[in-house]
């Protein structure tokens, strides 16, 4: 078993509802100790997957393995060393933030339970607000705490899905250090997201759409895979030039920066074309560059509706 | 590594089911003032619909003499606020017709020639015909037809007759319990409403003991953690033996001091069948909470328990007089059998060998409902 580098391994992983295939075939192998960010649009299979990978689901067909264990057959096994944040809260809305951890750390059986739901407590800044009930938290101490909850037992392997949604964005970065962190003392972490800034700090990214895996590469490679093409275009009035690029042919993508402008798209010669076509623009400058990341997460983004249906 | 590896069944997790059901319970105050009001309210209820002489029950009189007496009689009905006279028929049939019908709770019929027999000192009967499948009512109604006889008589035989005053009375009242042969009677119904009380209660709280957490999401979490069906059921049921506890005693001490119902059999064999029957019902809400996909049908599924429950089990209707096919569907309730041992050790001075055989069958019912539990619940989420 190669358990010790792939902390998920699964392949051909399919799920079925009702006739609908929502995951079709789906390899994933994400390396110990990393970040491993899931993207695609609504719908597209990514909470069905993680749901697969931690034994909630029964998948169709497909096998392989979480921290080593059959995920079909040794989910308990998984759940054991597993922290799984639910997309939705999850936690009890009538049970106060420490009788909800305290209630987790029972179930995991977890000697010195006390110092622990302290120690969770204080790490992330919910001690004044232990006896409150969660259900009057707001969304991102609500997120604070569903994060606490499945780090309590100290697992291995992390899986968040969307744990970020609805949060403002200060919370975010915390809730962002605080993952980094722990992927340093080594935990592996699948986390599905929608934000690009966020898909930017993963150390390899699968991209998903109707229940296929469309790309999984290391982060800085996916450009490169991806293969949008890009112009910075300057002019004096960015709003005009904006206005002059949006829906020409080939322009799949304009996204300002400061003083300048990149058009992307996918189809080389037509995007050089679009931006030739607004030369007479007082203090045209163009240059053809390297894509970058947030770019192509926002192309992949829009490129592809919601998968519900 | 500090997680330990997950094993079968561990009490920890158990109690940590248990500890958040206890803790969810107070709460929820609302649903825990019900369980605790519910049982004082119903006993005080029927109580009182048992303690209060009934009155003006809908009676038909069926004279198929005219004489002096007979009239004299009706006269008398006619007085009592415990009678309504709805109808007074001369006709043989008609006043059966009507008790069939339900117009009338009660008949009551003069023969032919009772005045004749009377005088003869051959003591005519009166008959008194009760629907007694309101048997609070029936109860009360041959008290109340003696005192009326005995005064309508009174009056007329005087002078010649006057011999006929003596002791046993010149005419026999003779009862005659419709629909209900086996003549339940009010003592009976207080311990039968324990049974009624916990059936009601421990089903429903344990109906949505699943499908609150599917409904919540929060279900997602619980069997995300290495928790399993057995501990959760275990730490979801239990609690609530707490609370059938607390009813316990409320409608045992009612029935005590309230109704002065005589306690003579063994507490022991009733303790143990209190025991055995409430976790019967826990582990039957169970079930349905591992049937039902939302609250709402939880609750429907349990009034669909409920009905059979209350019209099969022997406590509306008596349940040697039901069809057979009534009785087999009768026979797999544990009301059935928590009434016959209730019944047995409350007013019949029963102990263990008479209750050992509905004990044991509500354990049989006890088991198996556990193990359909067990087997339908459902460790993943698809
Ligand atoms: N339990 C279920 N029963 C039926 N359809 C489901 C179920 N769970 C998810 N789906 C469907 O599967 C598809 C993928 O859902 P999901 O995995 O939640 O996508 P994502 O997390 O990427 O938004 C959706 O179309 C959704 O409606
Ligand atoms: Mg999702």
């Amino acid at each position: 078993m190669t358990s010790e580098e792939a902390v998920i391994d699964v392949r051909n992983l399919t799920k079925r509802f009702g006739g609908k295939t929502v995951v079709d075939h789906l390899a994933l192998k994400v390396p110990k100790g990393s970040i491993y960010g899931f993207l695609g649009p609504n719908g597209s299979g990514k909470t069905t997957t993680i749901r697969l990978v931690c034994g909630l689901l029964r998948p169709d067909e497909g096998e392989g393995t979480a921290l080593g264990y059959d995920v079909v057959r040794d989910s308990a096994h998984i759940k054991a060393r597993t922290g799984y944040m639910t997309q939705k809260f999850s936690l009890y809305e009538d049970l106060s933030i420490r009788e909800n951890l305290d209630f987790v750390a029972r179930l995991y059986a977890m000697d010195n339970r006390k110092q622990r739901v302290d120690d969770a407590l204080a790490d992330l800044g919910l001690k004044e607000r232990a006896s409150q009930l969660a259900g009057t938290l707001s969304g991102g101490w609500k997120q604070r705490l569903a994060l606490a909850a499945c780090m309590i037992h100290e697992p291995d392997l992390l899986l968040l899905d969307e744990p970020t949604a609805g949060v403002d964005p200060k919370a975010r970065r915390d809730f962002w250090d605080q993952i980094r962190r722990y992927a340093r003392a080594g935990v592996t972490t699948l986390v599905s997201t929608h934000y690009m800034d966020e898909a930017v700090q993963c150390d390899r990214i699968a991209y998903i759409a109707y229940g296929k895996k469309l790309i999984d590469a290391p982060t800085k490679d996916i450009p490169a895979q991806v293969g949008l093409k890009a112009w910075r275009v300057e002019a004096d009035d960015l709003t005009r030039l904006h206005d002059r690029l949006n829906g020409q042919p080939g322009v799949e993508l304009i996204a300002r920066f400061g003083t300048e402008l990149h058009v992307c798209g996918m189809d080389d010669a037509l995007l050089a074309a679009a931006v030739k076509s607004v030369a007479d623009e007082p203090g045209y400058q163009a240059e053809h560059i390297e894509a970058g990341l947030e770019e192509v997460f926002i192309h992949l983004m829009a490129q592809s509706a919601d998968n519900m249906k | 590594m500090t997680a330990r590896a997950p094993s079968r069944f561990a009490l920890a997790r158990v109690a940590a089911v248990f500890l958040k059901e206890l803790i969810q319970m107070r709460r929820d105050r609302f649903t825990f003032a019900i369980m605790i009001a519910m049982p004082v309210m119903q006993v005080l209820l029927f109580g009182f619909a048992i303690n209060n002489d009934p009155r003006h029950l809908a009676t038909a009189v069926e004279l198929r003499e005219d004489s002096p007496l007979s009239r004299s009689f009706l006269a008398a009905m006619k007085q009592s606020s415990f009678f309504d006279i709805v109808a007074v028929t001369h006709q043989a049939g008609e006043g059966d017709a009507m008790l069939q019908s339900g117009d009338a709770t009660f008949l009551v019929v003069i023969p032919e020639g009772f005045e004749h027999r009377l005088v003869r000192g051959e003591r005519p009967e009166i008959l008194l015909a009760a629907d007694a499948s309101d048997p609070i009512a029936a109860g009360g109604a041959l008290g109340a037809l003696e005192p009326i006889a005995a005064a309508a008589f009174e009056a007329d035989l005087d002078g010649a007759l006057s011999n006929l005053n003596a002791t046993p009375a010149p005419y026999q009242i003779v009862t005659q319990r419709r629909f209900n042969p086996e003549g339940e009677t009010s003592f009976n119904i207080v311990p039968a409403l324990l049974g009624v009380i916990l059936t009601m209660t421990m089903v429903m709280v344990t109906s949505i003991a699943l499908t609150r957490e599917l409904e919540r999401g929060t279900m997602e979490t619980l069997l995300a953690t290495p928790v399993q069906p057995a501990e959760i059921m275990l730490g979801k049921t239990l609690p609530y033996i707490f609370v059938g506890g607390v009813q316990t005693v409320l409608v045992l001490l009612a029935a005590f001091t309230l109704f002065h119902i005589p306690f003579t059999g063994s507490l022991l064999a009733l303790l143990a069948g209190v025991t055995v029957f409430t976790f019967a019902n826990l582990m039957l809400g169970y079930l349905i909470s591992t049937v039902a996909k939302t609250q709402m049908q939880a609750m429907q599924l349990t009034f669909f328990v409920f009905l059979p429950s209350i019209l099969l089990s022997g406590f509306m209707f008596p349940f040697r007089a039901m069809p057979n096919w009534a009785q087999w569907i009768g026979e797999a309730l544990p009301l059935t059998h928590f009434l016959r041992l209730v019944r047995e050790t409350i007013l019949k001075e029963g102990g263990f060998p008479a209750t050992s055989g509905d004990l044991l069958r509500l354990t049989i019912i006890l088991v198996v409902l556990t193990g359909l539990a067990l087997a339908r619940f459902r460790k993943t989420l698809d």
